[in-house]
């Protein structure tokens, strides 16, 4: 987005200026009814904002910010008042989002590190075709696969066997058959794996070639070489991917929806059940009333900000990227 | 000492370059187990009847003698709802990809691409529960009656909100990998600059823009959150766009959580479709930018 593309370096010259006359119409209506579809798009982010923003006031007026820390959400029942926080959702969402971020960005930057260090020419570009076949994988095929795969595993075998070694800790007390927040986080782990080791392998490719001659002439090994010079050079890259795979663990639905139990509290330990923002707007959205549909709206109102506030982030670091004379893949 | 730390140094070095090896097993596995597990479970499940019968009530096999069933009505709806998404976003999405590409180099543009960006990075659960809150404006305001809230409309507007800004972000990406030289040998021959973008630019990338907005609509295939929000899940046919419309995944999500047997196995049937279409259009996208890639001369610039 920053350097212009080629076309543009090329052609740059305005419709009008190459031509005075009559000529210029067809370039101009061109340029106007092109120029208004990109606008729609940029005008439907803008109603998106809008809307949301709109329709979280009656929850905002009522509740206020304390919304965002509130532990109790109270659906009209006939004899309590409603009561709307956010707090066990959010609380969710940062440790799933975490747990993904734990697991998936060391392998994603193995995965990485070995596509561009260590693999043979012949099989770099298959392998990392096949990695990014896991982007292309639907949510809810993640979810069902977790439901029947994942989810027996992790309750059979892999919490009880953390809860064994670690149940004296506050993190891995008790445990729920496989439906709960590690599970989830796992399956993000997963998910994100595609976008941030596609991105960090760009980061490494961007690396001069000098860089790691530099480092192996004065004796480092392979693996000093790319720790001191590729990751270290590399690295503004590789925050920027971390950032966009933290964006897209928060927003992912239906895989969480589908494995994290769904439970409407907040637990320490990471073998219970849980709900993040988005698996408890998913199923609660359609029976919600009023004044409940307004309190789902403005959790969805935080989700938004969340995916603009990290996409910004990544994007102006991979900017910083390509104004220092780097290439970052976008 | 000496030589025992420089063979420490190597094993190290050794050992990180095996553990690299196993974080792409890592990732491998699942992957593998997800074909694996869709192909054992879903191929039980598609027959003729699988295409063409509609989708079967809960049923409990030990107390009650149950019904196959079929997903027709899922398969139809997903096809009426990605049609119209498709109609809408493909065009639109292609000709701002177009201006995007065309116009980079002046600062507004390029912030707009900046916001395109941005939008492909929007939850698209946060896209479902726009589209609802938005139809349900317009009927209180009077425009539509409230049946068009939850409606195979609604469920098609989320799809097309979704595929916007792929479309015209890979567009963009195609366009912008065409060598310059080709449309300045265009207008060196004084043919007008919308010309030369449609005759030149938009036909020398075609193969690469028509193969991104397959990728879209592959995309929107598999999204679950926004139609699960704006749509009634029926288990007939659709009748019209502002009634009760079934999907494909959907059905994989109701069928696949609710634990009925004859349910269960169309959900694993169901995922085998989609997946066996993303994988298949995955597939050719790789070999259609290879061969945009050689004709273009791009070999290097990809």
């Amino acid at each position: 987005m920053e350097s212009p593309g080629p076309i543009a370096q090329g052609t740059a010259a305005p419709a009008p200026q190459r031509d005075a006359s009559g000529r210029a119409l067809g370039d101009n209506l061109f340029l106007g009814i092109t120029g208004a579809t990109a606008a729609f798009i940029n005008l439907t982010l803008l109603l998106i904002i809008v809307i949301l923003a709109d329709d979280s006031l009656p929850t905002l007026r009522v509740f206020g910010l304390p919304f965002l820390w509130g532990t109790s959400w109270v659906p009209p029942n006939g004899i309590t008042p409603q009561l709307y926080g956010a707090l066990p959702f959010i609380y969710g969402t940062l440790v799933t989002s975490a747990l993904a971020l734990l697991i998936g960005v060391p392998i994603s930057i193995g995965i990485a590190i070995f596509l561009v260090e260590l693999s043979p020419g012949w099989l770099r570009e298959p392998l990392g075709f096949v990695v990014e076949l896991l982007a292309a994988v639907p949510s809810v095929v993640y979810g069902l696969w977790g439901i029947f795969v994942l989810v027996p595993f992790m309750g059979s075998t892999v919490d009880p066997a953390l809860g064994s070694a670690l149940g004296w800790t506050p993190l891995f007390s008790g445990s729920s058959q496989g439906y709960n927040m590690l599970t989830a986080g796992v399956i993000l782990a997963i998910m994100i794996i595609p976008t941030v080791s596609s991105i960090t392998r760009d980061a490494l490719k961007s690396v001069p070639q000098s860089q790691r001659e530099a480092a192996l002439s004065l004796g480092a090994t392979n693996w000093e070489a790319t720790r001191v010079s590729v990751l270290t050079y590399a690295r503004t890259g590789i925050f920027g991917a971390i950032i966009l795979g933290l964006g897209r663990a928060t927003g992912e639905t239906m895989a969480v929806t589908m494995t994290i139990g769904n439970g409407n509290f907040i637990h320490t330990s990471l073998l219970s059940s849980a709900q993040s923002i988005a698996s408890f707007i998913a199923n609660n959205f359609a029976e919600a009333g009023y004044l409940e549909r307004s309190a789902l709206l403005e959790l969805g109102l935080v989700l938004l900000g969340i995916s603009i506030l990290t996409n910004v982030v990544a994007r102006v670091l991979f900017r910083s990227l390509t104004g220092a004379g780097e290439e970052a893949g976008s | 000492m000496k030589f025992d730390r420089a063979t420490r140094r190597r094993w190290k070095s050794h050992l990180m370059a095996f553990l690299c090896l196993g974080c792409v097993a890592i990732a491998l596995y699942p992957l593998a187990s997800i074909l694996y597990t869709s192909v054992v479970r879903g191929a039980q499940a598609i027959n003729a009847d699988f295409f063409t019968q509609n989708l079967p009530p809960p049923c409990n096999p030990s107390v009650e003698s149950c019904v196959t069933g079929g997903i027709w009505p899922a398969l139809q709806g997903s096809l009426i709802m990605l049609g119209i998404a498709a109609a809408f976003a493909i065009p639109v999405g292609m000709m701002a990809g177009v201006f995007l590409s065309q116009y980079g180099h002046l600062k507004t543009v390029q912030s707009m691409r900046f916001f395109v960006d941005v939008m492909t990075g929007i939850p698209s659960i946060v896209v479902g529960i726009f589209v609802y809150a938005l139809f349900l404006d317009l009927a209180q305001a009077g425009v539509f009656n409230t049946s068009w809230v939850l409606s195979a409309l609604a469920g098609s507007t989320a799809l097309a909100i979704v595929m916007l800004p792929i479309v015209a972000r890979t567009t963009d990406e195609s366009l912008r990998l065409v060598p310059p030289t080709l449309a300045e040998a265009g207008l060196a021959l004084g043919i007008r600059r919308w010309r030369v973008t449609l005759s030149v630019v938009l036909s020398t990338g075609r193969t690469a823009v028509i193969t991104g907005a397959l990728l879209a609509t592959a995309r929107a295939l598999g999204e679950t959150a926004p139609i699960l929000l704006t749509t009634h899940f029926t288990t007939f046919p659709a009748q019209n766009l502002n009634g009760p419309i079934a999907s494909l995944p959907v059905l994989i999500f109701q069928f696949g959580t609710g634990g009925f047997p004859n349910q269960v196995s169309l959900a694993w049937g169901a995922t085998l479709l989609i997946v066996g279409i993303m994988l298949l259009i995955s597939i050719v996208a790789r070999v259609a930018a290879g061969v945009v890639g050689s004709r273009a001369g791009l070999g290097g610039g990809g």
